[in-house]
């Protein structure tokens, strides 16, 4: 509804209080007059109108011209009124080139992942107030540089997409550490994009890492609390959906390019067999890591490369990485230290990485962790 | 909205051509000035005959030479029509000096009333 609210605004502050205000009319009006038949298009008339009466309050001539022009149109009749998806477009606006990289995230985040400001931050690791004016400057930016509502041309296309893929790929992220309603969002994206770019081997290859990962959301968890892939129940995995992840994961080999999220896919369907080939693992992503050149590949090359049996080599791969703010890196150290018999040297990394968690549930889990070395 | 197009050349970039060559360069220029959305455009004289001037105290002082010393040297500009930044990053990309060691910076105008 945002989408489309600021294609026809073109502003997305304006776009964001009409929607605003139209959700609190309605939230005072629908349980005294009964919902309307077509809600959707209740919403969107309300805020239109809304926004134009902001308008004629406006001391700016040119927003006012703008938006009193569009008042003008003859208004459509609320019953037919098709609520146009033009989520894609409002992809690729906060994903253009001219906007920052984070700025492109957060924006992506705000406007199609639902995401609070706080929660933004909290992915990102930055402060509130960091990402509160990251988002500001990122608006005021669009308005001021003039980037456009629209789907990119087929030649520039490829290109854009890298930086929508990575977002989706956040935003799946966010909604797997527990709010599902966002992981179905972004493998929802991610299949319209899919029929929009068929040929596309990443976007194939997101779409896979994602069911894959989302066909075992049910076993991550027991009671509350955490469980290893390897500890996993398999029976809560969802199969059908896993096979689905490894029929889009042939489709996207099938092309030839093998970019990160093909690479990504792959690793993740392997996991799901039994056993799992785990110095295959550790190949995918020596690639991985070649062509992200992240840290955090080279960290999960060593956990694979520890299942594989040679867990001293692991610990010195992740010595050797420089990631003393992120949790995993603290929680995999004290693992293998355990797994080497380090048990005080175990307990202090366990310790370290509790004090970098923010979710309750891994904190439990690193607290059984620390219990069972006594 | 309009947008100018500050053309910034690297240093001798013209030197390995010939003359044929830096003719063809100049007409990629004269054509992007003549597409239907540029309302503007000059290109500068080159940095040597370029003077600087500064006001302190009252006094004008005047320099032989640019502002700075740069790698990248402002060239020429551009001024366009558009209704959104794509157009104007299609038109960038296509003068000469980003492709050779250059650069060229977008910058929308200050709307003024009219």
């Amino acid at each position: 509804m945002l989408a489309s609210l600021i294609g026809f605004l073109g502003d997305f502050d304006l776009a964001e209080d009409a929607v605003q205000e139209a959700f609190a009319i309605a939230a005072e009006r629908w349980p005294r007059d009964g919902t309307p038949n077509n809600p959707g298009a209740w919403l969107v008339t309300t805020a239109r109108n809304r926004a134009i009466d902001r308008a004629r309050r406006e001391r700016t001539l040119e927003a006012k011209t703008r938006l009193l022009q569009m008042a003008a149109e003859p208004d459509l009749p609320i019953e037919n009124t098709v609520v146009p998806d033009e989520r894609l477009e409002l992809m690729f606006l906060c994903c253009h080139p001219a906007l920052a990289k984070d700025a492109q995230v957060a924006l992506t985040l705000r406007a199609l992942g639902g995401l609070t400001t706080d929660e933004i931050a909290r992915a990102f690791l930055v402060a509130p107030e960091t990402m509160k004016r990251r988002l500001t400057r990122a608006k005021a930016r669009i308005k001021a540089v003039g980037i456009p509502f629209r789907v990119p041309s087929e030649h520039l296309l490829p290109e854009r997409l890298g930086a929508v893929l990575a977002v989706l790929y956040l935003i799946f992220n966010e909604g797997y550490g527990g709010r599902i309603d966002l992981a179905a969002e972004a493998i929802r994206l991610c299949r319209v994009l899919v029929a929009l770019l068929p040929l596309e081997s990443e976007v194939l290859g997101l779409l896979a890492l994602m069911l894959c990962h989302d066909a075992r959301r049910n076993a991550r968890f027991k009671d509350g609390e955490l469980v290893l892939l390897a500890d996993q129940d398999r029976t809560l995995w969802d199969m059908p959906q896993i096979a689905d992840a490894r029929s889009v994961l042939e489709c996207g080999l099938g092309l030839g390019q093998r970019g990160p999220y093909v690479v990504q896919a792959a690793i993740a369907v392997l996991q799901t067999e039994a056993p799992v080939d785990w110095p295959q693992v550790a190949a995918l992503y020596a690639e991985l890591s070649a062509l992200t050149k992240s840290p955090v590949v080279e960290l999960n090359r060593a956990v694979a490369i520890a299942e594989a049996g040679s867990p001293k080599a692991a610990l010195a791969i992740v010595d050797s990485l420089a990631l003393d703010d992120y949790p995993y890196q603290h929680s995999t150290r004290a693992e293998l230290l355990r797994r080497l018999g380090r048990l005080t040297e175990a307990r202090h990394a366990y310790q370290r990485a509790m004090a970098l968690t923010t979710s309750p549930a891994e904190q439990r889990f690193l607290t059984r962790r620390l219990v069972e070395l006594q | 909205m309009q947008y100018a197009l500050l053309i910034y050349e690297k240093l001798g970039a013209y030197d390995p051509f010939s003359d044929t060559e830096r003719q063809a360069l100049s007409a990629e220029y004269y054509a992007l000035r003549h597409d239907p959305r540029i309302v503007a455009g000059a290109r500068l004289q080159p940095v040597e005959t370029a003077t600087t001037i500064r006001v302190q105290d009252a006094q004008t002082l005047v320099t032989d030479g640019p502002f700075a010393d740069t790698k990248e040297v402002f060239g020429g500009y551009f001024v366009l029509e558009a209704d959104n930044i794509d157009a104007a990053i299609e038109l960038a990309a296509r003068c000469p000096a980003a492709r050779l060691g250059g650069s060229v910076e977008i910058r929308p105008l200050v709307e003024l009333p009219s």
